[in-house]
């Protein structure tokens, strides 16, 4: 599988702090790829540092082959990398509609528009039901729901996702992973951050753990799964 | 009719149009705190600045009014285009309280600008068309067709912001930049292209604002800003600072008690700047935010 976006030596600090202490990181197309590890291991930061959301940051990032370390947020998400953020942070204020309108906000392309509009109404059949409601109006769920659809909208070839299922009931957390799994059938790339180790090793292709800002294992998600190290720290087994 | 209602009627015209100037500088104050947190306290000089360059592109230039005005409200739109740019988006990331007393620093040089540039003594602003000034009568009350115009113009330009706001792709970014702005370009969308558009579009409302203003106490002066543009913040925030509902309701709330005062209370008539802060001063002590509430950033 080709390539599709290659993190080299990054590092992020902020201020006096190091989040992230010079990580590689490689995502081939079509795949998904995970970043496990506990809080403040630097997971949201490395998210964060493609999108160009950090204020300071070493090292390069290729996309297809070329160097985005220094794109404008706004040009990396109209290039095809698209962040599902954590916390979900959708527009309360706007309806579920515009909510999603807005993730198409980069593109000028109607008929491409209408298409991943329709796709995103099929994938969420509770998010079409609230189309009219203010996006502040819906559950949790809902809400995670309509920020992945959001992220969707946008075309993107690579989802990046922070923590979707963060604070959601066991059911729906299923349910994102499922998700997960359909817009991967569409043969977009993923990559993955989570704490929820276990459905997150299952379902990935490839894994990274990061610990305090460095990766310390990685490989496919099965081979962690069953990893003893792993077992103990991240998925609370004995 | 009997005089107490002719009185009533004009004083209701009045109102309108007071209440829609004090309304279209509000809209400017809250859509910048809407987006940015921050009081743009040049915004009543930049309306005082709109004034100026109506007069001088009529009377130093030789445009016919329409175009004078149109110049003016164009060029009003660039001024705050460039106060956003050079003034206010290197501190962006800045603590508030500098952006704050830089937006206060660009008022005063403004003000300053126009004494030393155009010269601190009251010019006559008697550059539109003499018929603005015609009288029109309802029943037994005389009113200048002015006053219908102010009022037009005023209920024309809020169609447009809603229309703006609702029905295209910038108005549901500038919507969604008011809650989140990491978000809002994590959508692909320029932050700084929807900001300064924000600047651009209040700026032109001061600048229609400060034309009818000025034709309707027909002078232009550099301190001529502070007064309406001091109300026209209370309205802002008497409707809760960052919605646009609020700032028309609370610019025609300030409109309406202002005359309505003075028209049946002549004997307070000195006491007219007063009203505003008292009202600012009651709906504050039992709204705090406001009239309407704004969408606070969302807790995650």
């Amino acid at each position: 599988m080709p390539e599709i976006l290659k993190i080299e030596d990054l590092k992020v600090h902020y201020g006096v702090i190091n989040a992230i202490k010079g990580i590689n990181v490689r995502v081939n197309a079509g795949e998904i790829v995970t970043l496990i590890g506990a809080n403040g291991a630097g997971k949201s930061s490395t998210l964060n540092a493609i999108m160009n959301l950090v204020t300071s940051k070493k090292g390069k990032i290729l996309y297809e082959g070329q160097d985005i370390t220094k794109r404008s947020t706004a040009e990396i998400v109209k290039s095809g990398i698209v962040l599902v953020p954590e916390g979900r942070r959708i527009f309360p204020n706007l309806t579920v509609q515009e909510n999603l309108m807005i993730g198409s906000y980069g593109r000028s392309d109607k008929d491409g528009i209408k298409r991943d509009f329709d796709f995103v109404l099929s994938l969420f059949p509770r998010i079409k039901e609230r189309l009219k409601q203010p996006g502040g109006t819906l559950s949790g769920g809902e809400q995670q729901m309509l920020a992945i659809g959001r992220a969707l909208m946008g075309s993107p070839q690579i989802l990046l996702m922070d923590e979707p299922s963060l604070g959601l009931a066991p059911l729906l957390v299923k349910m994102v992973f499922e998700v997960i799994r359909k817009i991967k059938d569409e043969g977009k790339t993923i990559l993955l951050v989570e704490q929820n180790a276990t459905m997150a090793l299952a379902n990935a292709d490839y894994a990274y753990v990061l610990e305090t800002g460095k990766i310390t294992l990685e490989g496919s998600g099965k081979s962690l799964l069953a990893h003893e190290g792993v077992r103990k720290s991240y998925l609370g087994v004995k | 009719m009997d005089i107490g209602l002719n009185a009533l009627i004009q004083n209701i015209f009045n109102s309108l149009s007071l209440g829609g100037l004090y309304a279209l500088i509000a809209v400017g104050y809250t859509m910048v705190y809407g987006i940015l947190r921050l009081i743009n306290f040049a915004h009543g000089d930049i309306f005082m600045m709109g004034t100026y360059f109506a007069f001088y592109a009529i009377t130093a230039f030789f445009l016919p009014w329409y175009l004078g005005f149109l110049m003016a409200i164009l060029i009003t739109g660039l001024l705050g285009f460039s106060i956003e740019k050079i003034a206010y988006r290197p501190l962006r990331n800045a603590p508030r309280i500098s952006s704050l007393i830089t937006a206060i620093g660009m008022s005063f040089f403004l003000e300053s600008f126009a004494v030393v540039v155009f010269g601190g003594i009251p010019k006559s602003f008697n550059v539109y068309p003499k018929f603005f000034s015609d009288i029109i009568l309802i029943g037994q009350s005389r009113i200048p067709l002015l006053t219908f115009i102010t009022i037009g113009v005023t209920f024309f330009l809020f169609l447009v912001l809603w229309w703006i706001l609702y029905k295209t792709k910038i108005g549901l970014a500038m919507r969604a930049i008011s809650v989140d702005i990491p978000a809002t370009s994590l959508m692909g969308a320029n932050v700084n292209n929807i900001i300064s558009t924000t600047f651009v579009l209040g700026s032109a409302f001061a600048a229609v604002a400060g034309i009818l203003w000025a034709m309707k106490y027909p002078q232009v002066q550099p301190y001529m800003g502070f007064t309406p543009g001091l109300k026209a913040f209370i309205a802002a925030v008497i409707g809760g600072i960052g919605s646009i509902q609020g700032a028309i309701v609370g610019g025609f709330l300030l409109g309406f008690l202002e005359i309505m005062i003075v028209g049946f209370f002549p004997s307070l008539a000195g006491y007219r700047d007063v009203f505003a802060y008292i009202v600012l001063v009651v709906i504050l002590m039992f709204r705090p935010t406001g009239i309407f509430k704004i969408y606070s950033e969302q807790k995650v």
